[in-house]
């Protein structure tokens, strides 16, 4: 998902707590390593440090955490199947922010023992931190940057397990034609996740495309966009933007009048969406290139992180678990790591993994998730 | 450019932005008899209102107030709400003047340093909305205050059922009770400021300051009290204000008051800052200029159109469209 830079109101003091945080974590991954370097033992030396890179406070903290927590649970499993390698997984948080994310990154580049990276989360870090990476060979693999393109930058290191945003315009477009939809109004916010996302869909759908309107990132009364929609008369409707407008725009179009169906996009993909819009959220229906969790999953990253999983929690254990593999498969230094990452080729949690030589995944998945009674349901998969 | 579009649904981009004046309007008061008494932008005003928003949701959450609550239950919570929601905006404009501005008055501190105390109260009042989750864990009360502090970073949704049923047409628009209620309600409630100000002893004495501080001090005005009854007087509105935006938007967030209370300042210097009726002329004329503006030239123009026509309105009328102070205002 791409995430304009926030200004903060409150800078100074968050960034320095944000990076009091960070320092922290950092300090006692790499006690940790050193005591786990001691302790290998058996069939060659079986240990490495992996980074995750991505918010884990500010305002978009939700989507790391749950990355965090997937990779942990990725993590937890492979120490009890692998009890003589010692893996560690240090956390740095950018807050999503690309200005944050590069001495964070410089950082962990020039730290030799990191040979593996889950993340960048957010496409404006990524983009910003890319070239860092493709120099040092640090392979990295995002569980959530979906920015079509960061792939075409030739970092040899990138890697996503994500479809990227052209990937969900077409599903959409079938999704709707599927449900034999005559008459579509498009609306955007004008990001550049929205606008891109947006234009793809109005250009999937053709024909069907009825009337588009553009809002503002932060607005918060949508009446023209109301009365255009109403105007349009049509049946459907595909909001390419983030929960936080979706949840008032939702509410507005259906107090405004409006009864067809509602649609949006991985930003709309949040807990916020619903909170906002109450019962006006029900019968929507969110698209998403990100898998759901299945009940066993599910159990088990419950039981591990104390909590549901939510978006980009599947992704975020299938990014550790990629590494993970190829650390016990004996690949101990970045340049091996990379090669492994390159050429692998298995079954995730989320969809076969294997990935082409701009570091794509070779099988995109985009999945419907509909709202109902106050709450977002399990996707189904649009086929 | 779609002058058919605007043509064809005149009436309901007309009502919208009547409705979203409206609020405007209210909020709109505010700053201008702040400036009308001390010449003095408010700039925290903003979020004076967008405290009343919150309290409107958790009052409405007291009392249990949700989607199944109808008819007369609902006009009697909603109303519960507005009352609620204009004591707590009423209670913060006065917080505010006692913390942020007497202090300064009386040291006799110049304009500027009062304005910057404006514009540091703003940031504080937002940020201990937006941060009342960490506030109330380091407090230990996370637990008991429960929902009330819950995702304080995001959007809090109106409880109550939103969908409005239609009362009668204009031209193929349907007009809803809620278009009806925000409109009405706006009004009301500035009528009874106006002549609040026009008419009684209070309201006098607030001309009198408005015109000259001394003098009216020298004839034995209470200037503090009357600065104070200035501010509570916005707050109430603005807490009004607060429920009618609620119906409107239905969510509102710890920066909910930022743009609008940039959009209302700018109806208040529209219709003449200090001037009661311009207040309420600059809203409407604001609110309804946003909303066909963004139905000719699409929804993303639509804060352009607003601040053109201000510019506009000041280079021909540098005083406002009424241009008339408070002070001079007549009974």
């Amino acid at each position: 998902m791409t995430r304009s830079t926030t200004i903060w109101r409150t800078a100074g003091l968050l960034t320095a707590a944000g990076l009091a945080l960070a320092a922290c974590g950092t300090t006692g991954g790499d006690g940790g390593n050193g005591d786990g370097g001691d302790g290998g033992d058996g069939g060659g030396d079986c240990a490495g440090v992996l980074a995750y890179v991505g918010p884990l406070t500010g305002p978009a903290a939700n989507l790391g955490i749950n990355i965090v927590n997937g990779s942990k649970l990725a993590l937890e499993q492979f120490q009890e199947a692998n009890p003589d390698c010692e893996v560690t997984i240090e956390e740095f948080d950018t807050q999503g922010d690309p200005a944050q994310a590069s001495p964070l990154v410089s950082e962990i580049v020039g730290n030799d023992d990191i040979i593996g990276v889950i993340g960048p989360t957010f496409s404006g870090e990524t983009a910003a931190t890319g070239p860092v990476f493709a120099e040092a060979g640090l392979v990295t693999v995002s569980p959530s940057a979906t920015n079509p393109d960061l792939a075409l930058n030739g970092w040899d290191t990138f890697h996503r397990i994500i479809g990227n945003d052209d990937t969900q315009a077409p599903a959409v477009a079938t999704y709707l034609t599927g449900i034999d939809a005559q008459s579509v109004f498009v609306i955007d916010d004008a990001s550049e996740y929205g606008a891109g996302l947006g234009a793809g869909v109005v250009e999937a759908l053709g024909d069907l495309v009825v009337g588009t309107e553009t809002i503002q990132v932060g607005d918060t009364d949508f009446g023209p966009a109301v009365t255009a929609v109403n105007a349009s008369g049509a049946e459907a409707i595909y909001f390419a933007g983030y929960y936080a407008e979706a949840g008032l725009l939702v509410s507005q179009l259906r107090s405004g009048g409006y009864d067809g169906l509602f649609m949006s996009g991985d930003g709309t993909l949040d807990p916020g969406f619903v909170e906002a819009a109450g019962a006006a959220a029900d019968g929507s229906v969110l698209t998403c290139p990100c898998a759901p969790a299945d009940d066993e999953f599910a159990a088990a990253y419950e039981e591990s992180a104390g909590q549901a999983p939510g978006t980009y929690s599947t992704e975020g254990y299938d990014a550790a678990n990629i590494l993970l593999q190829g650390i016990v498969d004996g690949n101990l230094d970045r340049a091996s790591l990379l090669e492994w990452v390159n050429n692998y080729d298995a079954d995730g949690v989320t969809k076969h993994i294997q990935f082409d030589e701009t570091g794509e995944v070779a099988e995109v998945v985009v999945y419907a998730y509909p709202v109902e009674s106050g709450e977002i349901l399990l996707g189904e998969p649009i086929e | 450019m779609q002058f058919q579009y605007v043509l064809d649904n005149f009436v309901s981009l007309f009502v919208g932005g009547l409705v979203f004046g409206a609020v405007y309007a209210l909020v709109a008061l505010g700053y201008t008899m702040v400036y009308g008494v001390l010449q003095l932008i408010n700039f925290a005003h903003s979020e004076v209102f967008m405290f009343g928003t919150f309290a409107t949701v958790w009052a409405l959450w007291l009392i249990g107030a949700d989607t199944s609550t109808m008819g007369v239950a609902l006009v009697l919570s909603l109303a519960f709400a507005m009352v609620v929601s204009m004591v707590t905006s009423g209670g913060v404009a006065l917080l505010l003047e006692r913390v942020a501005y007497r202090p300064l008055l009386k040291r006799g501190a110049p304009r500027l340093v009062a304005l910057i105390s404006a514009i540091g109260a703003s940031f504080v009042l937002s940020e201990a909305m937006g941060l009342r989750g960490a506030i109330a864990s380091a407090l230990g009360l996370e637990s008991v205050l429960g929902r009330y502090v819950a995702r304080s970073r995001e959007n809090l949704g109106l409880p109550t059922d939103r969908t409005f049923t239609v009362q009668f047409e204009i031209f193929g628009y349907g007009v809803t009770n809620r278009d009806i209620i925000i409109v009405v309600a706006a009004v009301l409630m500035m009528v009874l400021a106006d002549q609040f100000i026009r008419r009684t002893r209070t309201g006098r004495g607030i001309r009198a300051v408005a015109q000259d501080p001394e003098t009216s001090s020298l004839m034995g005005v209470n200037s503090t009290r009357v600065i104070q009854i200035t501010f509570l007087i916005g707050g109430l509105l603005a807490g009004a204000a607060a429920t009618l935006y609620m119906l409107q938007v239905g969510a509102t967030r710890y920066n909910a008051g930022f743009i609008l209370g940039v959009k209302a300042f700018t109806a208040a210097v529209l219709g003449g800052i200090g001037n009661l009726r311009g207040a309420l002329l600059g809203g409407f004329v604001l609110g309804i200029a946003e909303s066909l503006g963004a139905g000719l030239f699409g929804g993303e123009w639509r804060s352009v159109v607003a601040f053109v026509l201000l510019v506009l309105i000041l280079l021909f009328r540098p005083t406002g469209l009424l241009g008339e102070s408070l002070g001079k205002a007549r009974a």
